[in-house]
């Protein structure tokens, strides 16, 4: 072998690594400064924002929307997409609520509802991994299956009915309670928890470093010895799992259950996801920055909502945030593209 | 000669193709049967009717919605379009007492506009157009929220001639089933017979292929874009003509049901292949059963899980497909060695 | 050489210059075509002419040269413009529209209009109809792409080119895929658009295609414009001699070795329609090339034995344990590394830094409590790319910012950090530069002679034969020979990777 003692990289192109470091962290930096922009906003338009109750009731408003922020992170990063969690969300929910009705006792009925959640996310990985069939046709289909399902069981019923216990008062806490001695929710304890436990997954260990791969470059991922569909199919497993985590937790918060838990949140989810700056085509994106935008989401949406500004309106923010989130890293490159065109001509 | 072996499983394959409409068609004649076995009343006109006009607003997006497919794009947009569409015009009605046939102009100009939005940014700013038409669905969702500010449009303001093409019927079938069937029968003409619309199937084909061929891409996919817009408008002034009212919930959450007629009609969610005439066909299958199931007396709690598992078999039955065919090209260049 | 102001020409390039970024495809190319002639251009792979048939095809804007067309200068700024003025191509791989009719995929944005506007669809096909006639093949025009054979896609490929009834026809390696009949009768067809003033430029490496069709041979090498002569003036060795152009002693590095005990056994490897009963043995020490043309199913037995694809029957042994069916991880286990034939796509993470890349393969091992230790990975990275002398700015930098041949090394390094006992290497030097493809080739014999098991698969026959101690040939997925260093040279190999007899062709 070649084996002369050389360092090549002794010459280290200093502007050139700067130039790096601000393209990897500009957009988590915006993040920053658009959340700083937000808690200004809000303190200095409504007294009671930096009460300390508003961020225990951030966590509540927000809490189970982010926690299913992050096994989307996980499978957007491979290059798929999951729309069922908030279906499973609503199944895993009323399977809770339904066992309840019908007597069992709660750590029962929570263990059941986790491994509804994890067979949900298992169809989807056999559909999705294992058949190879395109995961947004997927679970579309599934997220109306499991919203079906949901109504099946629990038809028109809102557990606890009349005549049924409560849930019990320990668990409900969380709704209205922050962990003694903080003025956090259990929602956004067991949010960063969580958060840390996926941002250590997917930047410091091999699986983390697969996914990547895999939503870069599939093929070279597979030539490189990488287990791309167990990869995929456990990652909609967890997903599955986490989301009825979700739907427990919404359930507990609220203290009941209907069929119909967290219709429609799978956008608003997906949106969170890409708004923290996570590729769509996969393989590029951190955890830092969907935490970041889940804390953005949820501050905007408490200063809104202290500002009584209409719901219909924190919506229009929520899709302007995401089509600057898209627009301006395209942006520049499409004015060259013009420029270039007008030139031509 | 290779062409002998090919040609075989390759017409096997289109024919299944064409019979994908017929397979539908036959389905739903089915459902309506056994239904109909089972509760008599379902094939009543009233009912029919019923099942007609609430799956014609359906069919016609998903028309939209199939050209912007077959192009490799996805329009999440239509649902929040639609209503946008009759929320000014239900205003325009209600504070300006614009004329009927101004009504339905505005609702098409509404959505041609959101429409033209979405298929700038999509390939103007090369931003994938699941992105922009999720944050257009927000953006619509509020601006809606800001022209109606919490009030709602209710029947009083709708002039009674805008209401009747909602419920007038022509020899039992009502107007918004066949206003939808034109557009319907038009468009699934159009995409067989111009240049133009052939562009769309051969850019969600092979994109690559499309750029040498010299198709323009942008200009295409942003009309694509402009047609779903404009047929959602439509469907918004529609919408509002059958209802006689609107609020914040009008056309929420189409867009996944929207999508999942267009795949069970047999469009190709990667783009490339499927047609108008199946899509609006999957509409009416999701609708018919939906239908069915009230009418069977099965509670309509079924009902989502029947469409979701639909859809699921929708999929893999195509996915199967087009296995096979894959075997039967293995097979036939087998042959070809050997000779 | 080529004179630009040739007035009866139909096409003069002249000093045609291309680069991507670093790699030189093109230094000079130069070529002229004239009305009812059928020219030839050859050469290696790597050679320019893919880049030079881009050039004239406009899909590719030269940096530097002219190109003229029936006297006058031309800028093509797209294959829209070429096709205006009167060029078509026919390429290597079809690429076809799969969701459209054959009839649509020839005429693409040109169908027969009738009344409205429409498309005239029973115009279309009649003119389709036509085309094949003409070709002599029965196709149906109606149905889809999708499900063509790569024979009968080809076939519509051309039908589409003649469509154009261009005066200048460019055709890509156009009989890779092709039966005997139908090169025949392609070559009918060559003849007759001849004796219509047509200029053809053909492109093939079966050489005796070449001698059996063409009047004029142009060739290149490295990128360089190297001759043109009539065919009467050349003799087969001439061709090859000006397409090698160099000394393959000088140029490969290969020093002999004794080979030890075998590494890969391979037994009966079929899978349907792919290949069919591949046995072969690669020992320690030794370089076992495995030659044929593109398409004859080489990379596809280096999949099935890395466990990409499945294979439908046969064993594959490394070291005497049988490797389970499928499963790369299980090959990589027992020490077999797969450097694949396409790099960008399958051999890189192309938006991955250097370290990413290299450490990429060997992510387990570098990791302590799971966690990747970020220092190890960019150790392993830095020592191998100063073994390999992989030339980057930084170690974080991504690959795609790297040259072809810094690429490939790059790939080799992700391999050999994992220390294998048998590399397989698909195309080891594919679009690298002259320099940078000694260096590769001085590699490999370094390792043989470490004891490495090599399995090279290549297409370049000098390649071949200067580092391969033995040769076995694949012809449609068939071992059609087995040669030793010493049995094996350029008409023996080809006459087994053709099946035809080479030196008829002479």
């Amino acid at each position: 072998m070649a084996t002369r003692a050389r360092r090549p990289h002794d010459d280290v192109n200093t502007d050139a690594r700067r130039a790096r470091w601000r393209s990897a962290a500009r957009w988590e930096v915006g993040l920053v400064v658009v959340l700083i922009g937000v808690l200004v906003f809000g303190a200095a338009e409504s007294p009671t924002f930096v009460d300390s109750s508003t961020f225990f009731y951030l966590g509540i408003n927000v809490g189970y929307l982010a926690i299913m922020a992050l096994p989307m992170t996980l499978i957007v990063m491979t290059g798929e997409i999951d729309l069922s969690v908030a279906s499973i969300l609503g199944l895993s929910g009323s399977v809770l609520g339904l066992l309840w009705h019908h007597g069992w006792s709660i750590v029962p009925a929570v263990v059941v509802a986790l491994l509804v959640g994890a067979l949900g996310g298992a169809l989807n990985g056999i559909l999705v991994a294992k058949a190879g069939l395109p995961s947004i046709a997927v679970t579309i289909g599934t997220l109306t299956l499991f919203r079906g399902l949901a109504e099946i069981l629990l038809g028109s019923l809102t557990v606890p009915a009349t005549g049924d216990r409560q849930f019990p008062a320990a668990l409900t806490n969380i709704g209205v309670a922050p962990i003694p001695g903080t003025q956090l929710s259990y929602t956004t304890v067991i949010f960063l928890v969580l958060a840390v436990v996926c941002g250590v997954v997917l930047h410091a260990t091999p699986l983390g470093r697969a996914m990547h791969a895999i939503g870069l470059q599939p093929e070279a991922a597979q030539f490189s010895g990488i287990r791309v569909r167990r990869i995929k199919f456990w990652l909609y497993v967890v997903s599955g799992v986490v989301c009825a985590f979700a739907g427990i937790l919404l359930t507990l918060q609220n203290s009941s259950v209907s069929y119909g838990a967290g219709t429609g949140l799978e956008l608003n989810v997906v949106a969170i996801v890409l708004f923290g700056g996570v590729s769509i085509f996969g393989g590029r994106g951190t955890v830092v920055g969907v935490v970041l935008s889940v804390a953005i989401f949820g501050a905007l949406q408490m200063a809104l909502t202290q500002l009584n500004v209409q719901p219909e309106i924190q919506n229009v923010i929520t899709g302007a945030l995401l089509l600057i989130s898209v627009v301006v890293p395209n942006g520049g490159e499409a004015i060259g593209r013009l420029r270039e065109r007008i030139k031509r001509k | 000669m290779t062409t002998d072996t090919a040609v075989r499983p390759v017409h096997r394959f289109e024919s299944l193709l064409r019979a994908r409409e017929l397979g539908i068609a036959i389905v739903i004649v089915l459902v309506v049967a056994i239904t109909a076995v089972r509760n008599a009343n379902f094939l009543a006109a009233q009912s029919v009717q019923q099942l007609l006009s609430g799956a014609a607003l359906v069919a016609l997006l998903s028309v939209g919605e199939t050209m912007v497919i077959i192009t490799r794009n996805v329009d999440l947009s239509v649902g929040s379009t639609l209503g946008l569409s009759a929320y000014v015009v239900g205003d325009l009605f209600k504070y300006q007492h614009i004329p009927v046939l101004a009504g339905f102009a505005v609702g098409i100009v509404v959505g041609a506009v959101v429409g033209a939005v979405n298929g700038l940014v999509t390939t103007v700013l090369r931003v994938p157009s699941l992105v922009v038409t999720l944050a257009m669905l927000y953006v619509i969702r509020g601006v809606d929220g800001v022209i109606v500010n919490g009030h709602t449009i209710d029947p009083s303001a709708i002039p009674r001639a805008f209401t009747e093409v909602g419920y007038r019927t022509l020899f039992g079938v009502p107007w918004l089933a066949i206003i939808v069937l034109v557009v319907v029968a038009v468009a699934g003409y159009a995409m067989r017979s111009f240049r133009a619309s052939r562009d769309l199937y051969a850019i969600g084909s092979n994109p690559e292929a499309a750029a040498l061929a010299g198709i323009p891409a942008g200009r295409r996919v942003f009309t694509a874009f402009v047609i779903s817009g404009t047929l959602a408008g439509l469907a918004g002034a529609l919408f509002l003509a059958l209802h006689a009212q609107v609020d914040n919930s009008g056309g929420l959450g189409y867009e996944l049901t929207v999508v999942a007629a267009v795949v069970v009609g047999g469009v190709a969610i990667f783009g490339g292949s499927g047609t108008v005439v199946g899509a609006a066909l999957g509409a009416l299958l999701l609708n018919t059963i939906n239908q069915a199931l009230v009418a069977s007396k099965v509670s309509s709690f079924w009902n989502m899980a029947v469409a979701g598992g639909l859809l699921l078999a929708a999929i893999a039955f195509d996915r199967w497909l087009s296995l096979r065919v894959a075997r039967g090209l293995k097979s036939a260049r087998g042959v070809h060695r050997d000779v | 050489m080529t004179n630009p102001a040739d007035t009866n020409a139909r096409l003069v390039l002249t000093n045609a210059t291309k680069s991507f970024g670093t790699v030189r495809a093109l230094a000079d190319g130069s070529i002229t075509l004239y009305p009812g002639e059928a020219h030839a251009l050859l050469g290696e792979n790597g050679a320019g002419k893919s880049t030079l048939v881009k050039i004239l095809a406009g899909v590719y804007r030269p940096d530097g040269g002219e190109l003229r067309i029936d006297g006058v200068p031309v800028e093509f700024g797209g294959p829209a413009a070429a096709r205006a003025a009167g060029v078509s191509i026919i390429y290597q791989e079809p690429s076809l529209f799969p969701d459209l009719t054959v009839a649509e995929n020839i005429f693409t944005g040109r169908q027969p209009l009738g009344t409205l506007r429409r498309i005239d669809r029973r115009a279309m096909h009649r003119d389709a109809n036509e085309i094949f006639a003409r070709l002599g093949v029965r196709l149906d025009p109606a149905q889809p792409a999708r499900g063509l054979s790569v024979a009968d896609q080809q076939i519509v490929e051309i039908a589409k080119a003649l469509s154009f009834n261009s005066q200048l026809l460019v055709m890509d390696e156009p009989t890779a895929a092709l039966t005997t009949v139908e090169v025949l009768r392609l070559f009918e067809v060559m003849r007759t658009l001849r004796s219509h003033g047509a200029a053809v430029l053909f492109i093939s490496h079966r050489l005796e295609e070449v001698f059996a069709s063409c009047q004029r041979v142009t060739v290149m090498r490295d990128g360089r414009f190297v001759r043109t002569a009539p065919i009467e003036e050349l003799t087969v060795d001439d061709v090859i001699r000006s397409m090698v152009g160099r000394d393959l002693a000088t140029l490969f590095p290969k020093t002999v070795t004794a080979a030890g005990e075998p590494v890969l056994e391979v037994e009966k490897l079929s899978t349907a329609g792919v290949f069919d009963d591949i046995s072969l043995t690669v020992r320690r020490g030794e370089i076992v090339a495995l030659a044929g043309l593109v398409g004859a199913g080489r990379s596809e037995v280096a999949r099935a034995i890395f466990g990409i694809d499945r294979r439908d029957s046969g064993t594959v042994r490394v070291h005497g344990r049988t490797l389970p069916n499928g499963d790369p991880l299980a090959a990589m286990a027992a020490g077999v590394a797969l450097v694949p034939e396409d790099r960008r796509q399958q051999g890189l993470v192309m938006a991955m830094g250097v370290d990413q890349n290299v450490a990429l393969a060997s992510i387990r091992r570098l990791a302590r409590f799971g966690l990747i230790r970020r220092a190890g990975e960019r150790a392993l990275a830095s020592s191998w790319s100063a073994r390999l002398r992989i030339k980057s700015g930084r170690l974080r930098d991504a690959v795609a910012t790297l040259s072809g041949g810094n690429q490939q090394k790059v790939v080799l390094a992700k391999w050999l950090a994992r220390d294998p006992a048998l590399l397989i290497i698909d195309e080891p030097t594919r679009g690298i530069d002259v320099g940078t493809k000694a260096e590769v080739h001085r590699i490999l014999d370094e390792l043989v002679g470490d004891g490495l098991a090599i399995l090279m698969i290549s297409s370049e026959l000098p390649e071949v034969l200067g580092m391969a101690d033995r040769v076995l040939v694949l012809r449609e997925g068939r071992l059609t020979g087995s040669f030793s260093r010493a049995a094996a040279d350029e008409t023996s190999i080809m006459r087994a990777a053709t099946g035809q007899d080479a030196g008829a062709a002479a």
